[in-house]
């Protein structure tokens, strides 16, 4: 077994309780803001202008995955604090340059785990965009259809985990339960209940199970009414109202300044929403409202967040009442493998589908960035092709890695407590931080 | 070697601040010399591109005869900067070269402070050195990490886990 001082990082020591002095046994207790005198034994203080650097993570329950923060404390204020990521890399850029176009979305999709089908789009209407490929109308409602279910999902998911943050507990419970309600339909739809790797370069990959509408609707007629449940259970709430107003202000000039997007930016009142300003498949045909905030606080974060769920809602029933019949992928022999039933029929589309899964299709020399507003800000990829049938290079723009910038920023100035809150708030992915 | 769907190659390609610009794939694209780099992109800030989006490296050391407009020498690195005007909904990028020999660009961080963590990204995926950043240490690879593993030349494959302080393997 190793001893702490093998390890190089100091500030992670802590001393056995038999070696602990008895200043450092009340501030580990909390005696020493409580007694306003000193019992006898103990020496040393911390006087009011000594400060002290804490590591927050890479384990803890409020940091959503393996986000470490270091903030230099002043009592219980927060002065400066950085957050120390890469804990998760995993490489997936270089990954995704040795993986073909068609077996890109698998690996795009483990980023934001949350919202993978966001993930799958953006690159997917990369490689197109490359392509100069026309995607029919029902893969584009398709891909609409499940994008806004799960915006839906990974909202709730946040709900759930900032209830959990905040001492709401069984907002945790709620959250995951409508969540799941969700994900049954994508395993439905998909066969997998995350990591889809649904939407891919060409359209989707199969067409929608039959009863998908009714389905839909069942998840349609409960989530307006668990989301009253929320408001009776949280939005009027003092308890919640108190940790959650004027905590982690930023205002717009700050926002845009350091690149953040999504509920942040819209929480500080400026409505910016790529749906709706720089729209992508068919969001200029269906009505629905941007959600803004006034103050910049968690609070408003929260609320746009419960907001937007609604306005998925509604955004679905319209894409249900207008999905079209038709090819749910595009037919080109190029992109497209044939149907499952031509291969046992032909040997030529044997070999055209051995050749689309093992080689890949060759797309033209180029290089593209493509946006798309994921729940949690703008998702981008800037794909690079040599005209091979690989990327050349693959990088996502993640929404989570840029908007934690803001986080030292959020927090400075504000209690150990509440940098919880606004961590949560910020809602990152950190699988979508670290790739 | 213009790109096809960029300007046409008797056209002259127009300038943008003094800069060549090109279309790929629709969209606008400016290729400034790298001591232009900096004033090409305070100006386009100036025009109302006050959203850096994106910035990110591209080694081109296998692809290297890649389309470029004339006037644009090819080297092996590239930095490429995704900006955003909230005000026109307009995106523009901007591609840079950067020579081998000499990997050092200015920060944006004094116009963009939100490209910090971007900066460091592809210092620490291509070993591209940001003059004039705050903080330029490695962010997703730990701090004792040898190479650069966006680079091309940077092997896939196994490779021994390494921890600070790990005891060696038997």
């Amino acid at each position: 077994m190793t001893t702490s001082t093998d390890t190089s990082e100091g500030a992670q020591e802590l001393l056995a309780r038999d070696r602990t002095g008895g200043a450092e046994y009340l501030r580990e207790a909390g005696a020493v803001l409580r007694i306003p005198h000193l019992p006898e034994g103990v020496d040393e203080v911390p006087t009011d202008d000594d400060t002290m650097i804490v590591n927050m993570g890479p384990q803890h329950p409020s940091t959503h995955g393996v986000l470490r923060v270091m903030m230099e404390l002043e009592g219980e204020t927060v002065l400066r604090s950085k957050p120390v990521i890469g804990y998760l890399h995993t490489g997936m850029e270089k990954t995704g340059e040795e993986l073909t176009y068609l077996q890109g979305p698998t690996n795009t999709t483990r980023m934001d785990y949350v919202s993978p089908l966001f993930n799958e789009l953006v690159f997917s209407l990369a490689t197109e965009k490359l392509l100069e490929v026309e995607i029919p109308p029902r893969a584009t409602w398709i891909r609409m259809l499940m994008c806004e279910l799960n915006r839906m999902s990974s909202q709730f998911l946040w709900l759930a985990t900032n209830g959990m943050d905040l001492g709401a507990v069984s907002m945790m419970i709620y959250g995951f339960r409508e969540r799941e309600m969700i994900l049954a339909f994508f395993e439905k739809v998909t066969g997998l209940r995350m990591n889809h790797n649904y939407i891919r370069p060409g359209g989707v990959a199969v067409d929608l199970p039959e009863g998908w509408r009714d389905d839909v609707l069942r998840i349609l007629e409960m989530v307006p009414d668990r989301l009253e449940e929320y408001d009776k259970l949280l939005t009027g709430q003092p308890i919640w109202q108190e940790r959650t107003q004027g905590i982690g202000v930023i205002n717009a000039e700050e926002c845009l300044a350091l690149g953040v997007t999504g509920p942040i930016l819209r929480s500080t009142g400026l409505p910016w929403d790529l749906r709706r300003d720089m729209p992508y498949l068919y969001y200029d045909q269906v009505d629905f409202d941007v959600i803004v905030g006034t103050y910049g606080d968690t609070f408003d974060r929260y609320a746009i967040r419960m907001n937007e769920i609604r306005e998925s809602v509604k955004i679905v029933r319209q894409i249900l009442d207008r999905m079209p019949t038709g090819d749910y992928r595009v037919q080109d022999k190029k992109v497209t493998p044939p149907p499952r039933h031509r291969i046992d029929e032909s040997m030529e589309a044997l070999i055209h589908h051995f050749k689309i899964f093992t080689e890949g299709f060759r797309v033209p020399e180029g290089e593209v960035y493509v946006a798309v507003e994921s729940p949690r800000g703008e998702l981008g990829c800037y794909l690079v092709s040599d005209g091979s049938a690989k990327p050349y290079r693959m990088h996502i723009r993640g929404p989570s890695f840029v908007n934690l910038q803001a986080l030292p920023h959020m927090i400075r100035g504000g209690l150990v407590a509440d940098a919880v809150a606004v961590i949560s708030s910020i809602d990152p992915i950190m699988g979508e931080v670290d790739r | 070697m213009s790109d096809p769907n960029g300007v046409p190659p008797d056209q002259e390609p127009a300038l943008v601040h003094g800069a060549i610009s090109s279309l790929s794939r629709g969209q606008l694209v400016v290729h400034p010399r790298r001591e232009d780099y900096h004033p090409v992109v305070g100006a386009l800030y100036d025009d109302g591109y006050r959203f850096c989006a994106d910035l990110t490296g591209v080694d081109y050391l296998f692809h290297l005869d890649r389309e470029l407009p004339a006037g644009v020498a090819r080297e092996r690195f590239e930095v490429a900067v995704n900006l955003l005007s909230i005000d026109t909904r307009q995106r523009i990028r901007v591609r840079v070269q950067v020579p081998e020999g000499d990997l050092t660009l200015p920060s944006l961080f004094e116009l963009y402070p939100g490209t910090e963590a971007m900066e460091r990204e592809t210092y620490d995926m291509f070993g591209i050195v940001f003059t004039g950043h705050p903080d330029l240490t490695r962010i997703l690879m730990p701090d004792d990490w040898e190479g650069h593993p966006l680079r091309k030349d940077f092997g896939v494959g196994r490779i021994p886990v390494q921890f600070k302080g790990a005891p060696p393997a038997r």
